[in-house]
């Protein structure tokens, strides 16, 4: 692990036949500001890659390139085979998008539907699958994410946790090759993240490909295959869980990791996380 | 705490719905304190109900041919095409300011009495022209409301369902126009009552309605108790009409602001 992220040799940089995401130098700019200023990643397929650092150093824009929400300036952006940079039209985004899961720190459920509708939508709308055996995937889905007896409420008489578990099951329900984690327990009440992280875990272990921003830092370390560190639009450092959390060199992200994980309730993300609902 | 809030409401919905009463109540009165009088009433009931089928006609037809031109041309208002956007916006602003008596005045007097089609000579009645009249200011309210209802609904609904992989026709046919719909009611049914009172206009232009009808009945039995009578009809009419519309708009008004 070295600190220019130009001359990185950590595992996660090698190409490898494996790589499902790979960003080699992306730039981005919105107007005069420059939010990723060079980025490079890789992830591997069934890797968890969590993306770490303070707030505005451009953690969520690096998700929002991966899956075409936004065009950087420079840079090539890969996710499976397909050049995410060189996508020109909107049905290529789009074709991609239904590849690649994303999950929001606010949620974002449709308010006007109920849960299994929130979940059944997209698929049946905009993938053509039928109706009914739709319904049942996504009853299985409310059972993995533990929300099954509130299939017919409608998000707004859920927690935030609830909401958050909903809206994960929802971007599961497109059978995604890759999933987005946009510091989705940031919005959420200290008692709810623990539902809500324990169900990212159960995901990750049934080896589904993840890339999370977050500031859990204790469910980073723990979960991880990979954590990049970026701090200014910049890598500063990426490499294995125990390598950034307890073998950094570099006193900038030991300042940062120690004030999390030290400032924050531990026991809400801790390693003995207690499952959430027995 | 509930009981203290009910208190006043009881008392003013007795005094509110009292009009439905008394309306009635005075013309029935009247119409049986002089026999005369009620018996001109009664020959003239069947005349005055036509009338008023007119309205509800004119205002029902002028309504949903509004409600779709105004939801079409308030998706369009928003369309990313300066082409499409500012004719509409130009549509809307000039009609939405214009008097809804001059709209039907000028449609009356625009528009052919007939119109010619292969030869064949189909009559373009006063009454459609009235409807086409009422249409078009409806169509810029309906516009107004459903470009706001879109744009009141928050930018990452957009996302969401852009991260799910819906192209944009498709998050506005699934996603943000059903939204829109429950929040556009309450405003939708404002024009609705506003656009059935102002049916009365067609009036003025011929159209046989219940204003027009009742001052034919007045003008023929030239009593003036019964012109008063004649017109406290009308006021009821349009009263059982509309003010159920603005109840209910309240009510869902206050509805959606809870929920």
């Amino acid at each position: 692990m070295q600190l220019e992220s130009s001359e990185r040799t950590s595992p996660m940089s090698e190409p490898t036949e494996t790589a499902l995401v790979r960003l080699e130098d992306v730039h981005l700019s919105f107007g005069q500001t420059q939010v990723l200023k060079g980025i490079d990643l890789t992830v591997n397929r069934g890797d968890a890659v969590s993306i770490i650092g303070p707030s505005g150093s451009g953690k969520s824009t690096i998700l929002r390139c991966i899956n075409a929400l936004v065009q950087p300036q420079s840079g090539q952006i890969t996710v499976g085979g397909t050049r995410v940079d060189q996508l020109t039209r909107e049905t290529e985004r789009i074709a991609l998008r239904k590849r690649v899961g994303i999950v929001f720190q606010q949620y974002n459920l449709f308010p006007h539907l109920t849960v299994l509708d929130n979940i059944v939508l997209a698929p049946t709308r905009i993938l053509g699958a039928e109706r009914r055996a739709t319904e049942v995937f996504a009853r299985e889905l409310l059972e993995k994410v533990r929300l099954s007896d509130k299939a017919k409420a409608y998000p707004g008489e859920l927690s935030g946790g609830q909401q958050q578990r909903v809206a994960i099951a929802r971007a599961l329900a497109m059978k995604p090759e890759l999933v987005l984690f946009d510091e989705v327990t940031s919005a959420l009440d200290p008692e709810t993240v623990g539902e809500v992280l324990w169900v990212i875990r159960d995901l990750i272990r049934e080896g589904m490909t993840s890339i999370l921003v977050t500031h859990e830092m204790r469910f980073a370390e723990e979960i991880s295959d990979t954590v990049v560190f970026t701090e200014n639009g910049r890598v500063v450092a990426s490499g294995t869980p125990e390598q950034i959390f307890r073998g950094s060199d570099n006193s900038r992200i030991r300042q940062f990791v120690g004030g999390l994980s030290g400032g924050r309730s531990a026991a809400r993300n801790g390693d003995a996380l207690p499952d959430p609902m027995p | 705490m509930r009981t203290q809030i009910q208190q006043p409401r009881t008392g003013s919905r007795i005094l509110r719905n009292g009009a439905f009463v008394a309306l009635p109540l005075v013309v029935l009165l009247s119409a049986v304190a002089d026999p005369t009088l009620g018996r001109e009433l009664l020959q003239w009931v069947p005349y005055l109900a036509s009338g008023f089928m007119m309205n509800v006609v004119i205002a029902l037809s002028a309504m949903t041919l509004g409600t779709v031109i105004g939801a079409l041309f308030g998706m369009l208002s928003l369309a990313p095409f300066r082409l499409v956007r500012y004719p509409v916006a130009a549509y809307v602003q000039l009609f939405r300011n214009a008097p809804h008596l001059v709209l039907i005045f000028a449609t009356t007097y625009i528009f052919p009495f007939e119109i010619v089609i292969y030869g064949t000579y189909l009559p373009f009645p006063d009454w459609v022209k009235a409807v086409i009249g009422l249409a078009i200011p409806a169509s810029a309210y309906v516009a107004e409301i459903t470009r706001g209802a879109i744009l009141s609904i928050p930018t990452t609904q957009w996302e969401a369902a852009k991260g799910l992989g819906f192209s944009h026709g498709q998050a506005l046919r699934w996603i943000i126009l059903p939204q829109c719909l429950r929040r556009s009611l309450p405003p939708w049914m404002n024009v609705l009552a506003s656009i059935t009172m102002g049916t009365a206009l067609a009036s003025l232009v011929g159209v046989h309605e219940l204003l027009h009808a009742a001052t034919d009945a007045s003008t023929a039995v030239r009593r003036l108790d019964f012109t008063i009578i004649a017109y406290l009809v009308v006021m009821a009419a349009f009263f059982t009409l509309c003010y159920p519309i603005s109840r209910l708009t309240r009510r869902m008004e206050g509805r959606f602001h809870a929920a």
